[in-house]
């Protein structure tokens, strides 16, 4: 084998704090080879990322490198530098930077600046590090943005990163990282952010670049099926030590170490039995209370809980004010949405960023008002009407939807104790006194497998898999018929996602709660559904039963979006050619059948058990 | 660009008359009028008044026509340049004014620049050296600067400059030179009167600009991009000064706004201790004395640099930030 182009030999960083020092790095070691893949596995806070940053070079100031080394043979010239004896500002280390080693990170919004163009970012790292003149330098970054997949290179060297969307801005940032072609690449959760059919790009595109461009990739992600799409070696992290690693094909087949098992068993994926349940790597312990209890079912003549009809709302964007007449453009948030809920059922929403499913789930709640269409809900004496509910019958039904959201830090007051916040929906509905309160909070509290002794701290004491059960409590407060979950797991580790997951599941059956289960990842939509809707650009394609939609996708997005799913199984790469040739989320490249002109009265075809899909009849 | 610029220019207007009605009518909301009072207090005094000069007055400031009525005269008025005619001082509100506005400009102008020259390094440095010794220093001292009130300041420094340099207590210039046309020597006896009044002025307004300026740019090294920047391999300063500190200028753009107004309204406190002979002590007393067109002009001066400031500063915020210009904004 070649010499490795790094070598960390036990590296130990602390930073401080505080509190004192705390060392996130306790001894890691290993090698990257030359044009090799390696991915880099662990939890948030497993010390993944200051790996990363501690080979660029660019630890945060709070940051010390203590013990260990990292080395950097240069595989053009032979040269061999000690990165970790460097000072941040070092020259010698800074021509390295961008110049032989580059990152990409997660999130491209934030990681480019707003205020440059494209071009001069990219553009940037060329002069920087290669004697080249101007002219030469700005088409050598065109041609980089052509190799990356842009559609209109040289207008996109003048964009801005905010004109472009999230797949465009992370291939800006590919970019600009390669530029230079630096012999490794750090690709710091690159696709996390990304939709599942961007994703496949994505990491298409960093694949095929690694073979043109013959570098090494560092791959750093907690999804295991990314990591079986691309790597070759890995690197699994636990609490700042490597704890396994070895060829990717190994490690999927026989992994040794406890906790990569227990990932393994704790990550959804396509195909489980309808009793099969995910294996939490930490589990929890909910137990029900006396008071929160699955309510006797309601005689009612029909089984359908909340129906939608014809739903829209449209957004105006104003490009101009005040006096000026200019024409305003219109965005379709919801087109002509329908639906059913039946009670006691999971319907999975699934669809991409963008697509409207939250704009949907707040005009279900009354958060907005539709442009159009009808929302009912199951009442003692017939339907409710939603949308034309006021004053204290809009209360009265607002105790029986709930919402869960995607964002554990910020749907949670940070000024607020969590007895307050569990509280809160009582004292809105003025329901019960303190002490009556306070005995349902703690209830509520193991409902969800708290310890009710966590009451008087605040939500920053807890993490995101624990804030997330708080909401959920919150949610279940009020004893609710329908919890609308929008990406509840999405922010959360796939070693806390299994324990939430389940959580809800548990807490569906025991309460005999209905959901609306909103999410972009087909595989816990899988896990957790009855029945799927897919939604693109506002509108429902297709909806069926679980097994059906997985057996036969009929909607080209929704073969689409089910092809795109890394697998955590190294014996289902992902298809990039199916892939593109499905045509994605571009609905001109669908068969005509499937294409509707704007404002085209919605065509449902039936396929027969309960699966719809939105099509031309043939 | 042009659309938008000639748009916010046309916003300007309406904006404009609203504000001069207001003035206008509260200036006009005390019972009476500058003449009435003015010959009350002559006749308890027993003094004889010139009648014919109210009578003039009365009719060429048409105080016993309705409001409206006067409203719209001094509103075409001000617009052709006449500002009115100040009672207080007997002669036109344009030779009240401008006699003092050019001093006044110039000390706040030199104020703003000694504040920027002063605020920007050390803001920069202590946002870049965060919790170093030098950080807590300089906002030890930007604190002291903050704290102390400025007409002390102005007593220390008026006793202390005299005392050491010699200078003469108060105004702007040897009170030989009051009256006399500019010279060399007048210029050079503004410019030794001149430093007490910046430092005094600009102390407070440093320290301010100094934590602004600091908290702006913590906020934007944070951030993610100047990670990007930096592995991309630029130089410290080169990266400073490229991204953050150009995001952190968007705040310091947006305040140009509140700087228009304040140069002449600014530091009335200060420029009736050191009994400058500026702008802002006339402001207060047209308001005492309800010396109504000398207050209305001045009040009007007030609006239309304020709305010229965020003029401004929207305009400089549009050419700097490309968010700005080119994003429109949802209405939900």
């Amino acid at each position: 084998m070649d010499e490795p182009i790094i070598s960390v030999r036990n590296l130990k960083v602390s930073f401080e704090m505080a509190t004192g020092e705390v060392e996130v790095l306790k001894g890691v070691d290993f090698n990257i080879g030359k044009a090799s893949t390696i991915a880099l596995v662990g939890e948030s806070g497993s010390g993944k990322s200051v790996t990363a940053q501690a080979i660029m070079g660019i630890l945060p100031s709070t940051a010390r490198i203590t013990s260990g080394e990292i080395i950097f043979r240069d595989p053009q010239s032979g040269s061999i530098t000690e990165i970790s004896a460097l000072s941040q500002d070092d020259p010698a280390l800074r021509k390295i930077r961008g110049g032989k080693i580059s990152i990409i990170f997660q999130e491209p919004m934030v990681a480019l600046s707003p205020l440059h163009t494209i071009g001069d970012q990219i553009s940037e790292a060329l002069f920087l590090h290669q004697q080249t003149g101007r002219s030469e330098g700005l088409s050598r970054t065109e041609a980089m943005l052509d190799l990356v997949g842009f559609p209109d290179p040289s207008r996109a060297l003048r964009t801005y990163p905010f004109e472009l969307s999230g797949g465009l801005r992370q291939r800006a940032m590919i970019a600009m990282a390669l530029v230079c072609r630096p012999a490794l690449l750090i690709a710091d959760e690159p696709t996390t952010a990304l939709d599942v059919t961007v994703q496949a790009q994505i990491l298409n595109l960093i694949r095929d670049l690694q073979h043109d461009l013959k570098m090494a990739l560092l791959l750093i992600t907690h999804d295991l099926g990314v990591v079986a799409n691309m790597a070759e070696e890995l690197v699994v992290m636990y609490h700042g030590k490597v704890v396994e690693s070895g060829s990717a094909k190994d490690l999927f087949e026989n992994p040794r170490h406890p906790y990569l098992s227990a990932l393994f068993k704790a990550v959804p994926r396509f195909g489980m039995d309808k009793d099969d349940r995910l294996v939490p790597v930490r589990p929890i312990d909910q137990k029900l209370g006396a008071h929160f209890q699955r309510k006797p079912a309601i005689k009612s003549q029909s089984n359908t809980l909340l129906k939608v009809n014809g739903l829209s709302k449209r957004f105006t964007i104003r490009s101009e004010g005040l006096l000026s007449k200019a024409p305003s453009s219109n965005i379709q948030a919801v087109d002509d949405v329908s639906f059913e809920i039946a009670q006691g059922e999971c319907l999975g929403l699934v669809g991409e960023s963008g697509c409207g499913k939250t704009t949907l789930s707040k005009m279900l709640m009354r958060a907005l008002l539709p442009d159009s269409g009808k929302i009912q809900y199951r009442g003692p004496d017939g339907p409710i009407d939603i949308l034309s509910l006021e004053g204290n019958d809009l209360m009265a039904m607002r105790k029986k939807m709930q919402l869960i959201f995607q964002d554990p830090f910020s749907s949670l007051s940070p000024r607020m104790t969590v007895f307050d916040i569990v509280r809160e929906p009582f004292v809105i509905h003025n329901e019960g006194d303190l002490q009556a309160q306070r005995d349902l909070v703690q209830e509520l509290m193991q409902l969800v497998g708290l310890d009710p002794r966590f009451l008087n701290r605040y939500p920053h004491s807890f993490s995101g898999g624990q804030r997330q059960r708080i909401s959920i409590a919150r949610a279940l407060a009020l004893q609710p018929e329908l919890l609308i979950c929008d990406e509840p797991v999405s922010a959360l580790d796939v070693s806390i996602q299994a324990q939430v997951l389940n959580l809800l599941k548990d807490l569906k059956n025991e309460l005999g709660l209905t959901y609306l289960f909103i999410s972009h990842n087909l595989a816990v939509i899988d896990y957790i559904a009855d029945r799927i809707a897919v939604m693109h650009r506002g509108r429902i394609v297709e909806i069926a039963p679980r097994s059906e939609l997985f057996s036969n996708p009929t909607h080209p997005y929704t073969q689409s979006l089910l092809h795109a799913v890394p697998h955590p199984d190294i014996t289902r790469p992902l298809d990039f050619k199916a892939i593109n040739a499905l045509g994605g989320n571009d609905p001109k490249r669908w068969p005509a059948v499937f294409r509707f002109e704007v404002g085209e009265n919605a065509k449902w075809i039936d396929l027969g058990n309960q699966h719809h899909v939105r099509a031309h009849a043939t | 660009m042009l659309r938008y610029s000639t748009r916010r220019l046309l916003t300007m207007i309406p904006t404009l008359i609203a504000i001069s009605v207001i003035v206008f009518v509260i200036i006009q909301l005390p019972p009476g009028d500058y003449l009435e009072s003015h010959i009350a207090t002559m006749q308890a005094q027993g003094e004889s008044i010139d009648q014919k000069k109210i009578e003039f007055l009365r009719e060429q400031y048409g105080l016993d026509q309705p409001m409206w009525k006067q409203y719209l005269d001094w509103a075409f008025g001000f617009m052709q340049g006449d500002l009115g005619y100040s009672f207080e001082y007997d002669m036109p509100v344009n030779d009240v004014i401008g006699d003092r506005m050019f001093l006044t400009i110039l000390i706040s102008v030199v104020t703003i620049v000694f504040t920027w020259l002063i605020a920007f390094p050390i803001g920069i440095y202590s946002a870049t050296h965060q919790y170093s010794w030098g950080d807590y220093g300089l906002t030890f001292i930007g604190f002291i600067g903050l704290a102390t009130p400025n007409f002390l300041l102005a007593l220390v420094m008026l006793y202390f400059a005299n005392v050491y340099f010699g200078t003469s207590i108060g105004g702007l210039m040897d009170p030989r030179f009051i009256d006399e046309p500019m010279s060399r020597e007048k210029l050079f006896s503004i410019l030794e009167h001149l430093w007490i009044p910046v430092i005094v002025i600009g102390t407070s307004g440093t320290a301010a600009m100094i934590r602004r300026l600091r908290a702006n740019l913590l906020d934007e090294l944070g951030k993610q991009y100047v990670t990007t920047g930096k592995a991309k391999g630029l130089p410290p300063g080169k990266l400073l000064r490229k991204y953050p500190l150009r995001m952190a200028l968007n705040f310091f753009v947006a305040d140009i706004g509140n700087l228009l107004p304040s140069i002449i309204s600014g530091a009335e406190v200060t420029a009736v201790v050191l009994s400058l002979p500026t702008t802002g002590p006339l402001l207060i007393a047209s308001l005492q004395s309800q010396d109504m067109y000398l207050a209305g002009s001045f009040l009007m001066f007030l609006a239309i640099l304020t709305v010229l400031g965020m003029l401004v500063s929207d305009l400089l915020l549009a050419v700097l930030d490309p968010r700005i210009r080119l994003q429109g904004s949802i209405s939900k």
